[in-house]
């Protein structure tokens, strides 16, 4: 295999592992930016990974499934709103608890329901989102270096990967093109403000969660029907902490959001690309430590190239009218 | 005689146990500028919070334009043509002006076209009022004056007809605050009606048609202007005589105590927040610092007592310099004379949720009469804390009270207490009376003037320019970090504004 065929490959791998990262944290962008710091993303994904698998197993219908994924998501990212907006409690805790009950809960309903040790039956090509052939992906494939590019690289990916890179765009028109993302922005920033300005900062907050729930229950969709055939437990595997990191590496806006996904992927890809292949001159390198590679670097990268990442100013702080 | 604007019938509101406002009558007429005068605590700001929909009041009536309103939250209070300009700012810094002035009042869900309209009637709002500002200014870059001027235009780009300033000159220059009562008397002309909120005299009297005066709750009497005195209004406002004028003898100027040598600071931003500042303090002498908040006075001040690092510079104390490498030991800066009443007292000066004895002794702790071996001397230190009580009259007389349950005047006498009473050779007072009543600034005033006479050197850094001139025996005026001016108490408001505003009246003249 030459060089060119690999690093397509090792590309579109890129872009397949970047997907629910990406969607993890553009999911906690809206959280984020209104002030209501997220760290249950892990969970919601979860939970709506496990409602996608759980739904489309019984129904038959991959639609289906992404319907219960973000019903599941919305539901415990409005838990994590009561507990943090209506009843001004830690953010942390709560987004922590939601974290333990989405891995506890998936595991014990799998095993009622299903009785696969947790998992959810393997699906059908029918009850998944497939890939989509985009025009003339065959008729082009023979062109040299562009032909490759467009068949394997574009081509070919599930309808929420095409969604998950036009959400960033959408999201940076809704941040700062609309209504709603000036409001957004504000609250998070200052909340007082915005209550002066006679809107409700509770409302906008509530709607703000209710964003990332859908998009953390697209992202678990995508785990559980599109990368896989079903829910596996623990299949998050920290991806919604790596999302945060990706958050905040990005300092909070949508454009950054995505290469700072598209290099956790790449690396994800690499170590699965280099496992059991020696390299040269450092030669047979442990298959731990190459996956543990992403995270040494996000350690790296967080401690020391990106400068200052200011969060919104109002963010973890639950708002209280003062006297 | 005119229209009436705003009419509050038997408004009452309460915190728990505190009455915030007592069955609170009030007119306001039409085009007119109304004066709300008051000392900190009397319930000024919950009436105003409570038109504006910020509270609900727990009974009573609102009407607006004759007829009855109902207020529930801000926009109704918006819909009516209520505008607020709160003393906090309530401005999202990072936004541009333009941003500010559209949160709330968008117009279409997606911006595009709106954005347009909104910048053309900011221009006609700048042409109208002189209110100029640069709509794509982002607000943390601008001075306050401006930002001041942007929440003013928020009101009015609501249409706001009835303007509502929550002590507005806190935060200005004396020009500034001129420039803003001009702008107060261009919109009463236009026939808005305004609602200054103030416990400054002189700005009543300068500005308002109308004044009232609330004390402890309640409204105790509405007079117009012409027809009142600075001293009645005082009196209403204390309910007892009070001496507005500070009397003290000649200073009699010792040693040098304190002597700062080119001074640098900088701030996390790595910004030059005092720049090379040199100044002595002689014992028996109050050397006075003005200028407007955020001029490097509240760095200067942490610098000197050893809590923020400086630069260069050298800061020596009785002879011996004082490490500035921000590791001081405040203990031994005590120890060695140096007495610190910090600029916030709610998160420095004290431990809000301590008891008042633990409070009055926090910092001389390892003091042999408050041991008892290894061990706190816990009747030696309630003792101690009675003795204080008493002495500096703070109330309620318990020592034993949790310290956030005590006024802000009587607050601030239990760090000047401690301070005081440790019989320093420097003793260093940041805002001595900034939340302070009127009876305790008087009292708190002629404690300064006692330690000064007792041979204290005194370094006073205040906002409050009536304060320092009328306690320093030397002022200097800081303005963008630098010690601009050194004048005696005797200049000019005007001088020493236009100082503070970083004018030097001798150059301009040249």
């Amino acid at each position: 295999m030459d060089f060119f065929t690999t690093l397509i490959l090792l590309l579109d791998s890129t872009v397949r592992l970047s997907v629910p990262l990406l969607l993890a944290a553009l999911a906690g962008l809206y959280s984020e930016r209104s002030g209501v710091f997220d760290i249950g993303l892990e969970g919601k994904m979860l939970a709506g990974a496990f409602a996608a698998g759980a739904m489309a197993a019984v129904t038959g219908s991959a639609w289906a499934g992404l319907g219960g994924a973000i019903v599941v998501s919305v539901f415990f990212a409005l838990v994590h709103g009561f507990a943090s907006i209506t009843h001004r409690g830690n953010q942390i805790v709560s987004g922590v608890a939601i974290n333990f009950i989405a891995a506890g809960s998936t595991i014990i309903l799998g095993q009622a329901w299903f009785r696969q040790g947790g998992r959810t039956p393997s699906l059908p090509g029918t009850a998944r989102f497939g890939a989509i052939e985009l025009p003339f992906a065959d008729a082009v494939r023979d062109v040299p270096v562009l032909g490759p590019i467009y068949s394997e690289l574009i081509s070919g990916h599930s309808l929420i990967v095409y969604a998950a890179f036009l959400l960033v765009p959408f999201t940076w028109w809704v941040l700062f093109r609309t209504r709603f993302g000036l409001r957004l922005r504000a609250v998070g920033e200052n909340p007082a403000a915005v209550d002066t300005a006679g809107i409700s900062v509770a409302w906008l907050r509530y709607r703000a969660v209710m964003c990332t729930g859908i998009l953390t229950g697209l992202a678990g969709t995508y785990l559980a029907l599109a990368q896989n055939a079903g829910f596996v437990k623990d299949m998050t595997a920290g991806r919604g902490f790596i999302a945060l990191a990706a958050l905040i590496f990005a300092k909070w806006r949508p454009v950054p959001v995505m290469f700072a996904c598209l290099l956790f992927g790449f690396l994800d890809a690499f170590a699965i690309r280099v496992q059991g292949t020696p390299l040269p001159l450092i030669g047979q390198v442990p298959v731990q430590f190459m996956q543990a590679l992403p995270y040494i670097l996000t350690v790296v990268l967080l401690a020391g190239f990106i400068g200052k990442a200011i969060p919104p100013r109002a963010g973890g702080v639950p708002y209280v009218k003062e006297r | 005689m005119s229209q009436t604007a705003i009419e509050l019938n038997g408004i009452s509101k309460s915190f728990g146990a505190v009455r915030a406002n007592r069955n609170i009558d009030l007119k306001i007429a039409a085009g007119t500028i109304h004066g709300i005068i008051g000392e900190n605590g009397a319930g000024k700001s919950t009436l105003m919070s409570i038109l504006y929909g910020f509270y609900q009041a727990d009974s009573g009536r609102i009407s607006v334009a004759g007829r009855p309103a109902a207020i529930k939250t801000p926009s109704d209070a918006i819909a009516l043509g209520i505008g607020m300009v709160h003393q906090h700012f309530m401005l999202v810094e990072n936004f541009t002006v333009l941003e500010n002035v559209m949160l709330g009042a968008e117009g279409e869900a997606v911006l595009n076209s709106s954005i347009g309209k909104a910048r053309a009637e900011l221009k006609r709002l700048e042409r109208d009022y002189g209110l100029e500002v640069n709509p794509d200014a982002v607000i943390e870059d601008l001075p306050v004056g401006l930002q001041q001027r942007v929440e003013i235009l928020k009101a009015l780009y609501r249409g706001a007809e009835i303007l509502i300033l929550d002590e507005p000159t806190g935060v200005l220059t004396p020009a500034e605050a001129d420039h803003l009562f001009r702008i107060l008397r261009q919109l009463k002309d236009e026939g808005k009606t305004i609602i200054l909120i103030t416990h400054k005299l002189r700005e009543i009297m300068a500005i308002t048609d109308n004044v009232s005066v609330m004390r402890q709750g309640a409204m105790v009497a509405t007079r117009h202007t012409a027809e009142t005195t600075v001293e009645e209004l005082a009196e209403l406002m204390v309910g007892r005589h009070v001496l507005l004028r500070v009397e003290k003898g000649e200073a009699k100027p010792g040693p040098v105590m304190l002597s700062v040598k080119n001074l640098t600071v900088k701030d996390a931003r790595g910004v030059t927040v005092v720049d090379t500042v040199s100044l002595d303090v002689r014992a028996g002498e109050i050397v006075g610092i003005a200028g407007v908040a955020g001029n490097g006075q509240s760095q200067l001040l942490e610098a000197v007592t050893g809590v923020r690092k400086a630069v260069s510079g050298t800061v020596t104390l009785d002879g011996t310099p004082v490490e500035l490498t921000g590791e001081a030991d405040p203990i031994d800066l005590r120890r060695r004379g140096m007495a610190h009443v910090p600029e916030d007292r709610h998160h420095v000066g004290l431990v809000l949720p301590f008891e008042e004895n633990e409070n009055a002794i926090m910092g001389y702790h390892w003091q042999d009469k408050y041991l008892k071996g290894p061990l706190l001397d816990i009747e030696a230190i309630r003792a101690d804390a009675r003795e204080k009580i008493e002495k500096y009259d703070i109330r309620p007389a318990d020592c034993r009270l949790k310290t956030a349950n005590f006024s802000g005047g009587n607050q601030q006498k239990i760090v000047l207490a401690r301070e005081m009473e440790q019989d320093p050779k420097v003793l260093i007072v940041g805002q001595p009376t900034r939340g302070v009543d009127v009876g305790a600034i008087e009292f708190i005033h002629k404690r300064l003037i006692d330690m000064r006479d007792q041979g204290k050197a005194v370094l006073l850094v205040s906002v409050e320019l009536d304060e320092i001139r009328s306690l320093s025996d030397r002022i200097l005026v800081m303005f963008a970090g630098r010690v601009v001016g050194e004048r005696g108490p005797e200049t000019s408001e005007g001088e020493l504004g236009l100082l503070m505003a970083g004018v030097d009246k001798k150059e301009a003249a040249e």
